[in-house]
């Protein structure tokens, strides 16, 4: 099972040094973590994804609440939440052609289109786990050079409630 | 104002009259106002002892006791301290001195990434990269070491911030946004909790550390005794409930009473009150919550179905959970008469192991000279001892009568703690005789503490059953490895008489079990720091014994 997992932190240094190390000194996987500042400068964001089974994912809850630097900790509900993840792939271009098709798969899969050389092609692609591992597939034919993820970043959906 | 003044300022202000520690360059500035202030200084020989100590006075006094240390090898000689209080839930403030700001990430002289380092073993952690934060994180401090489940806390302040003058302010509270310490009991559940007991045949009460930390050991006897419940303890528990007392069974687990696991083993529905079912207490967790409905009550939330499946959770400060569960017995007029099968098989069983239970037969067998001690030390005497057989005889041949007079290294089981843990309660209170139930083994790790016994005036009795050797690894050769016996032999070396007479201290040898209750009289009359060196036999086994990774109901018994 696949669990995303959102931390609302203080944005203080040495936060994140202290979630991961819960993770490992409990024994925990982490499979992705993206972090970054808040529309308010005190708190930092965190998206875990854990593959932890259901006993270990409410461990996981419960500890990282127990942090006295987390100020909220919610298990996010993937069909009521936004989650997309960034990857950025070089792809090796053999012949001139391949350019053309990858070029038509990206725009298929709404990517950016970066950097191109003869001999390789950078593809920006933000989307589900799913569809970037579709579209890895695609391409893998073509030979990946190099990539880089983001881990996933995620928000829970809105209400219509006027708060 | 310094930061290093401001530290003075605000420890006085949280009512922190002692430190032990020991100076080097980095809190040299923290030593100058220490000498101009009136908090009392005790200067340790080693700082693993100056955080045992501190550890000792946090659980006796129940609030944090204080330990200072230099930056570099003076701090990461605490480490064990602070693992040690982690691990037993024990409030402390540890204060590293560190090298200054500008140097930090360079390598300096002394230099080690002490919060790093200690990440994992504490509850928090500051580092103050200003002198005008300092007066703020030391309130915190101590607002999170001693509350909620309490904890060591470790305040690193590089040397610039100790000297750097700065406009102090001093707050009287502080928040935490993301600490909330005080959670009200759910009444709900402390209902069902109580229609669960009712409702099963074979109830047991299970007391662990947290009856102690929290001191709620009036409302557990009231709960025992209106439902008529016998209770077990966890080691860490022993004492939480007093052991003389007809529904007492000691504690359960590895080296628990015969009758206590046997009884565990056969409860239908457990009462577990500030425990965290540690293997060590229920042998193996799947054996353990097999046909057992348990009712678990404790401070930390993250304890709730960590290691057993629990059927009602109430999170909260234990003492005011049990207070409200005792408001409700009575408002209901629920009594239960120990008028049943079930308490007649728990007394029944207490009976067959009092009588049948091998005794050892050497003049000096651990149940003869724990006993012996027991006879003739006052009963609000507080104990601690260090780790290994003499800690586990003391767990089943030292009955503690008033609750909350017994402590041990029991999370981490650190060789070494018992006796400078023993100085720090003596610090907290003086009036009180306190005895270290020590190994020599154990003893030899933090012996060089007798200097502070006795120049600080702080007299400890320290019990030695001396067996000459690291005896629970000797057990443990013995029984798993089939004899063949490595690194175990201390070779009767030092002579523990001339070691305390050195030191100025009282050595006494006592060579049986009269003169064994002699020597401690003596060393009550006196009120001087005593070794007691008592020669037992280094055969001896503790029994009973259930073996790592098995379940309770497997107990080993003496044959
Ligand atoms: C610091 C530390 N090192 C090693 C151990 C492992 N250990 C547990 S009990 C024990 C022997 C203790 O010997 P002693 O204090 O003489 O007590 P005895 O078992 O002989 O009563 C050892 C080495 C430990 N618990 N702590």
């Amino acid at each position: 099972m696949w669990s995303i997992i959102s931390v609302l932190v203080e944005n203080k240094p040495g936060v994140l040094f202290k979630v991961t190390h819960l993770f490992r000194s409990r024994n925990y996987n982490i499979d992705s973590i993206s972090v970054g500042v808040t529309e308010n400068p005190e708190f930092s964001r965190m998206t875990l994804t854990t593959s932890a089974d259901e006993k270990q994912l409410s461990q996981i809850i419960k500890q990282l609440d127990k942090m006295i630097d987390t100020v909220e900790v919610k298990l996010l509900d993937e069909r009521k939440s936004i989650y997309r993840e960034l990857v950025l792939m070089k792809i090796k271009i053999t012949k001139p052609s391949d350019i053309m098709e990858i070029t038509d798969l990206a725009n298929a899969f709404k990517c950016n289109v970066h950097d191109v050389r003869k001999s390789s092609i950078i593809i920006e692609i933000t989307a589900t786990p799913d569809r970037i591992n579709a579209f890895e597939d695609l391409v893998k034919g073509y030979g990946v050079l190099e990539t880089t993820r983001t881990g996933i970043c995620a928000l829970e959906r809105g209400t219509n409630n006027e708060s | 104002m310094s930061g290093a003044r401001s530290l003075m300022v605000a420890l006085e202000k949280e009512g922190a009259n002692i430190v032990f520690g020991l100076p080097g360059g980095a809190n040299l500035p923290i030593y100058d106002e220490l000498y101009k202030s009136n908090i009392r200084h005790i200067l340790v020989r080693h700082e693993q002892s100056a955080s045992h100590m501190a550890d000792g006075f946090g659980r006796v006094s129940r609030r944090p006791g204080v330990c200072f240390a230099t930056s570099g090898p003076g701090a990461t000689n605490i480490v064990t301290g602070i693992a040690t209080a982690q691990a037993d839930s024990s409030p402390m403030i540890a204060v590293t001195g560190q090298v200054p700001t500008k140097m930090i990430g360079r390598d300096a002289f002394q230099e080690s990434d002490i919060i790093g380092i200690t990440n994992p073993i504490v509850k928090y952690a500051f580092q103050p990269m200003t002198a005008s934060e300092v007066p703020e994180m030391v309130k915190k401090a101590f607002y999170i070491s001693a509350t909620g489940r309490p904890g060591p806390v470790l305040i690193d302040i590089p040397k610039d911030v100790q000297q750097n003058e700065a406009e102090m302010t001093f707050p009287s509270e502080v928040k935490i946004r993301g600490y909330h310490p005080w959670v009200d009991p759910d009444i709900g559940k402390i209902e069902r909790a109580i229609d669960m007991l009712l409702s099963s045949e074979r109830p047991v009460i299970l007391a662990g550390g947290g009856v102690i930390i929290s001191s709620a050991f009036a409302e557990l006897q009231s709960i025992a005794e209106l439902l008529m419940i016998p209770v077990v303890t966890t080691f860490k528990g022993k004492g939480a409930f007093p052991e003389n007392h007809p529904l007492s069974l000691g504690p359960i687990g590895m080296h628990g009473h015969a009758e206590a696991n046997k009884i565990m083993v056969e409860a239908d529905c457990v009462l577990a009150c500030g425990s965290r079912f540690s293997d060590r207490s229920v042998g193996t967790f799947e054996e353990f919550e097999k046909n057992l409905k348990i009712i678990h009550m404790d401070v930390d939330p993250a304890e709730i179905g960590k290691n057993q499946t629990t059927h009602v959770a109430v999170v909260g400060d234990l003492k005011a959970s049990l207070r409200i569960m005792v408001k409700m017995l009575i408002q209901k007029a629920i009594k239960r008469s120990g008028d049943n099968t079930w308490l007649k098989r728990v007394n029944e069983t207490r009976e067959y192991f009092r009588q049948n239970l091998k005794i050892h037969p050497h003049p000096l067998g651990a149940s003869k000279v724990l006993r012996k001690l027991r006879e003739v030390l006052p009963a609000q005497s507080i104990v601690t001892t260090e780790v290994g057989q003499h800690q586990m005889w003391a767990s089943l041949f030292f009955d503690v009568i008033h609750p909350g007079t017994f402590f041990s290294s029991t999370g981490l089981g650190t060789m070494g703690w018992g006796f400078p843990a023993a100085i720090g309660a003596k610090a907290a209170k003086p009036d009180v005789p306190v005895v270290d139930i020590a190994g020599e083994g154990s003893f030899n790790m933090t012996e060089n503490s007798l200097a502070v016994s006795v120049l600080d005036n702080l007299p400890v009795i320290v019990f030695l059953l001396n067996n000459f050797s690291l005896g629970m690894v000797a057990q443990w050769q013995r029984t798993f490895y089939d004899r063949r016996m490595i690194g175990i032999d201390l070779k009767n070396c030092p002579d523990y008489v001339k070691l305390a007479e050195s030191y100025g201290a009282q050595g006494i040898r006592a060579e049986n079990v009269d003169e064994i209750g002699k020597a401690v009289q003596t060393a009550l009359k006196s009120n001087i720091a005593t070794v007691i060196d008592i020669p037992i036999d280094p055969q001896e086994d503790v029994l009973p014994f259930v073996a790592p990774g098995t379940p309770l109901k497997d107990m080993i018994l003496p044959s």
